[in-house]
């Protein structure tokens, strides 16, 4: 009421109009939706949306940390964007702002107060000396790697370990996971590199490190090359040639084609799903040594999975994506858009099913997942027919916790490999312990 | 930005482009390889201000008229009774949205391509002089080391 009363005195049109608007809509459902969004754009970045995936439960504990940073973000934000008011029409803030609004009344009625983040606002609109802070480093490296989203890609590349039908050998693991997240680093710095005047633009991403100036692209570029270099140099000759092989193709599809494809051609999102899709290969590829059906499959899946969570999330950024200059399917093919996600709900439900086949879970897989793959499907249903927001969000939410259930079910229904062994000496072998139960 | 500082100093978002204006500074002893680079960012910051600037004021334009002629078609005024601004819903917006997006594309293609050039250039100009740099200063060392 205050912040209306205050703008409509200045004379600006449009903003005390959408305070009341958003004051009528402001709901808890709204307000979860969006505290998820925000939360869930800081790992489907448009940029990145190849590495969203969640492995275990894990995620539930990394969603939490998120939102004490993010609202206070969000309150810095919509501070500094009500201050300066000015009787001329401001352009981009129109609907940013009425995001940013959203977001504030969400935050605010959570929070109760937005006072002590004034302060901290004010900094922010003060010209700062461009120095790089030793003690600030940390943090600023963390979030030019973007190390949340890392982290998660790590956890999907343990997933692929996890599932290879070998004993389990912890040093391999260890230095699987860490290759793939050091790879990871490299390939999202170079992303951040890339993209600076479009991540200025765009709510989400306008306080990265490079966009706010607190680190020189050179710095930047240097940073990723000693993440990249080390941890692919690790990933070949630590662990093996194929999975470092796979590492520098997944650096190398996301940042020189995945980026710039982006603001090109709608395939872009085909190219980040297979970026996506490639570490739990190299998990699997780091437990076994190749690249056999099961590592495939699971690449599969996660390559299914990204379609319905990246298009139903997308539906609700397409003015963001039109001003930014990004092709996405929600803007340019909104059909299309919506039928591929369909598409690949179904397809995930194929796959489990495909995945006792190969010997890789027992048939209790696609019987126990059946439950969660149609859920998702007939949100997938849903958000094809109705194509409004209230379907992309569920068809949105869904996919945070259906990647996680089905890779924890998958774990659990995984065939064991001693199993597989008796099957064999079964079968054909001349292997000691079978025969012997067999002879009298 | 203080008139005894020696270093580049970064301002909040700029209202119509959003991107952050840097004001350089020059050194004293500035050699023709700084100098080089410092133009080079300036251009490019004046280059990406422009865009930007005008891209963005184009698309609130657009947008205004867009809901203005939808409102138009359906009888409504810009404003309802109470007073405030009617706004269109979502799906009716991405009518929009999608023309803007296919009305600008070569416009953006050509930026791409000049932003990436831009930007390569600078960052490898910067590791020239970073290198030069550290040069002079070993050079330094040494010579302080060898008296």
């Amino acid at each position: 009421g205050l912040f209306v009363w205050h703008l409509k005195n200045t004379g600006i049109r449009q903003v005390p109009c959408q305070f009341v608007h958003l004051c009528r809509v402001a709901n808890a459902r709204f307000i979860t939706f969006q505290y998820f969004n925000f939360l869930k754009r800081m790992y489907v970045t448009q940029h990145n949306k190849d590495l969203s995936q969640r492995a275990k439960p894990k995620s539930d504990s990394v969603a939490s940390p998120f939102r004490e940073l993010q609202q206070l973000d969000q309150e810095k934000k919509v501070i500094h964007k009500i201050r300066p008011i000015s009787p001329v029409h401001q352009p981009l803030s129109e609907t940013s702002s009425r995001n940013e609004l959203r977001e504030m009344k969400s935050a605010a009625e959570a929070e109760g107060s937005v006072t002590p983040v004034r302060a901290e606002s004010k900094e922010d609109r003060q010209w700062k000396e461009m120095k790089l802070r030793l003690d600030d480093l940390p943090g600023i490296l963390a979030r030019l790697s973007k190390i949340k989203l890392t982290a998660l890609v790590v956890s999907t590349a343990s997933a692929g370990f996890a599932m290879a039908p070998v004993p389990f050998d912890l040093t391999c693991f260890l230095l699987a996971s860490l290759g793939t997240g050091l790879a990871s680093c490299a390939a999202n710095s170079i992303n951040q590199f890339f993209e600076v005047p479009f991540d200025s633009n765009m709510n989400r991403t306008k306080n990265r490190p490079l966009v706010r100036g607190q680190i020189s692209p050179l710095l930047a570029v240097c940073f990723a090359a000693s993440c990249g270099v080390p941890g692919i140099a690790l990933l070949t000759l630590g662990v093996n040639p194929l999975t470092g092989a796979l590492g520098a193709f997944n650096i190398f599809l996301y940042t020189c084609c995945y980026t710039p494809m982006k603001r090109m051609s709608i395939a872009n999102t085909w190219v980040g799903a297979v970026v996506g899709a490639i570490p739990p290969v190299m998990g699997w590829t780091a437990a076994t040594g190749s690249l056999d059906a099961g590592a495939l499959l699971l690449g599969g899946i996660l390559y299914s999975w990204q379609f319905p969570h990246f298009n139903a999330l997308s539906w609700g950024l397409r003015e963001d994506y039109s001003r930014g200059g990004y092709c996405m399917m929600s803007v340019t093919h909104p059909r299309l858009c919506r039928r591929v996600a369909l598409r690949h709900c179904l397809a995930l439900i194929g796959l489990s099913t495909v995945a006792p086949v190969l010997d890789i879970t027992t048939w209790t897989f696609p019987v126990i997942s059946l439950p969660i793959n149609l859920y998702i499907s007939y949100l997938g249903f849903r958000f094809y027919r109705d194509a409004d927001r209230s379907s992309s969000r569920k068809l949105f939410f869904c996919s945070l916790w259906h990647l996680p259930m089905l890779l924890l079910v998958m774990f659990t229904c995984k065939k064991s490999f001693l199993e597989k062994e008796d099957k064999g000496d079964l079968l054909g072998g001349n292997h000691g312990r079978a025969m012997e139960i067999r002879l009298p | 930005p203080p008139a005894h500082s020696c270093k580049d100093w970064i301002g909040p978002p700029d209202k119509h482009s959003n991107l952050r204006p840097v004001i350089f500074y020059v050194p004293p002893e500035e050699s023709p390889l700084e100098r080089r680079l410092r133009e080079a960012r300036q251009e490019a910051q004046a280059c990406d201000q422009h865009f930007w600037a005008r891209h963005n004021r184009a698309f609130c334009q657009e947008k205004e008229e867009f809901i203005y002629s939808r409102l138009k078609a359906k009888g409504l005024e810009m404003r309802d009774e109470t007073g405030q601004k009617a706004t269109l819903n979502a799906e009716e917006m991405a009518d929009f949205y999608k023309d803007f997006l296919s009305k600008n594309f070569r416009k953006h293609m050509q930026y791409n391509r000049d932003w990436y050039k831009r930007n390569f250039t600078i960052t490898f100009l910067m590791g020239q002089v970073a290198l030069v740099r550290a040069l002079r200063r070993l050079r330094w060392k040494k010579k302080n080391v060898g008296n």
